[in-house]
């Protein structure tokens, strides 16, 4: 138990009452960089050879080229990021299209309760169905104005920013949807399950 | 519901001058477990008002030294965790901390080799707990480790890792000192290039597992080279920081 504990002879950075501390999540610190994390190399993917699929309980399983899909009607999206290994950005700009939009194209089972995302480079990241809607999730191609970088996830990634940064799959490729839940890949080497910042759900058992 | 993390109040009980800017500080765990060689541990630090400020650091010792830890910190000027460490901690101050953590960018000897490291600065920390892990195995995988620094007082752990290396014909250390260079010098003198990666993945063996950290520019110039002379994506495991403060 470490309920309590003071560091001794720490005063740490000045606290901000304004609107910005209540958008920074317990434990994160603010960056005004991009910070790269991710576990192996950057993957290459030509555009010509680029494609999204959404597969699993769907009604129609869909194929997206990259023409095809950065036609798909998209908007700007203007959020705020955490990343587990503790910073957060605010106001971070992004081009892309909705994941209603997208699932709307497939029609979903009703049995289908959870996603998996998964990406070039063989990374997967798992989420329950209800993240993904209402506006809460896109897959994005540009980033500041500009196209969405390798290092950070391009040429498309799912931003997902009510979560943790891992569940933001970069260079995804497409989206399975299941009845049952299946962990992805930082999911089953101890990170959370959901990966909530604002109840901290950083480690498993959180 | 798996077990949380809990976190303890670890206790300082040594603390190294590495370079002018790192110091390692050994903390003695209460509730102390295994950790493998490249995992690190969150910090968090509570101001008398309740605010608290946390980061992530890597673990250098090896987990055969039970019952304790080394981090390696790098002091950040503008940093807020880090300058603690260095200005304010002394032998005897209490932390609290949970760990360890991180499953991919980890290295234990069944995982075999050959193994090829390569580091830029304080990158240097997760894999020196490698190199210190795979000192003390029955089986050593032949390795390699290429690292950069910005000049020859910032080389991290140099004595330690030129002592490892006289003392094993497995092991090779390669440095580069991308900043200055002292007159007598042999070593490389420039960043990490293909060359460089070339001479590293000789010196290590075909098909190498290779763990790299450092810089974001670093370790993506790094993985993207190995992948281009020919090593399997799957085989490159990458920790990239930012500055981290």
């Amino acid at each position: 138990m470490t309920e309590g504990f003071v560091s001794r002879g720490f005063v740490g950075r000045s606290r901000d009452p304004g609107e910005r501390a209540g958008r920074v999540p317990p434990g994160q610190y603010l960056t005004e960089g991009f910070p790269v994390l991710s576990a192996g190399p950057t993957p290459q993917i030509p555009l010509d050879t680029w494609a999204f699929t959404i597969e699993g309980l769907v009604r129609t399983p869909v194929t997206w080229s990259w023409q095809e899909f950065t036609a798909l009607p998209s908007r700007d999206w203007t959020v705020d990021i955490s990343c587990v290994t503790k910073w957060t950005k605010l106001d971070t700009a992004w081009h892309g299209v909705s994941l209603d939009d997208l699932l709307a194209a497939v029609e979903v089972d009703p049995r289908a309760r959870f996603v998996t995302a998964h990406s070039f480079g063989g990374y997967t990241t798992n989420l329950p169905l209800t993240d993904l809607l209402n506006n809460q999730a896109f897959v994005a191609w540009e980033y500041d104005g500009r196209p969405l970088e390798p290092a950070h996830g391009g040429p498309a990634r799912l931003v997902v920013p009510h979560l943790y940064l891992w569940k933001s799959a970069k260079w995804v490729r497409g989206l399975r949807l299941r009845e049952e839940d299946e962990p992805g890949f930082w999911e089953s080497l101890g990170y959370h399950n959901r990966g909530d910042p604002w109840r901290e759900e950083r480690y498993s058992g959180d | 519901m798996p077990e949380p993390l809990a976190w303890q109040i670890g206790k300082v009980t040594a603390i190294r001058a590495e370079t002018p800017g790192v110091n390692s500080f050994t903390l003695e765990l209460p509730s102390w477990r295994a950790h493998r060689a490249g995992q690190h541990y969150d910090v968090r630090l509570t101001a008398a008002d309740g605010y608290q400020a946390q980061r992530s650091y890597s673990i250098a010792s090896p987990p055969s030294r039970a019952g304790e830890v080394d981090l390696t910190i790098e002091r950040i000027a503008d940093g807020e965790v880090s300058p603690y460490f260095h200005d304010v901690i002394e032998v005897g101050d209490r932390v609290e901390l949970r760990g360890p953590i991180g499953g991919y960018f980890a290295w234990e000897p069944p995982l075999g080799g050959p193994l090829l490291l390569v580091a830029g600065g304080s990158g240097v920390v997760p894999l020196m707990a490698i190199l210190r892990e795979r000192a003390s195995a029955e089986a050593r995988p032949p390795a390699a480790l290429l690292y950069s620094s910005r000049t020859f007082d910032d080389v991290i752990y140099r004595e330690e890792l030129d002592a490892l290396a006289a003392a094993d014909a497995g092991l090779r250390v390669i440095h580069t000192l991308t900043r200055a260079q002292p007159p007598d010098w042999t070593g490389h003198a420039r960043r990490i290039d293909r060359a460089m990666l070339a001479e590293a993945i000789a010196a290590a063996g075909a098909e190498p597992l290779a763990y790299i950290c450092g810089p974001t520019l670093l370790v993506e110039a790094a993985a993207n080279g190995l992948v281009e002379l020919g090593v399997p994506p799957a085989r490159v495991r990458t920790e990239r920081f930012g500055p981290t403060s």
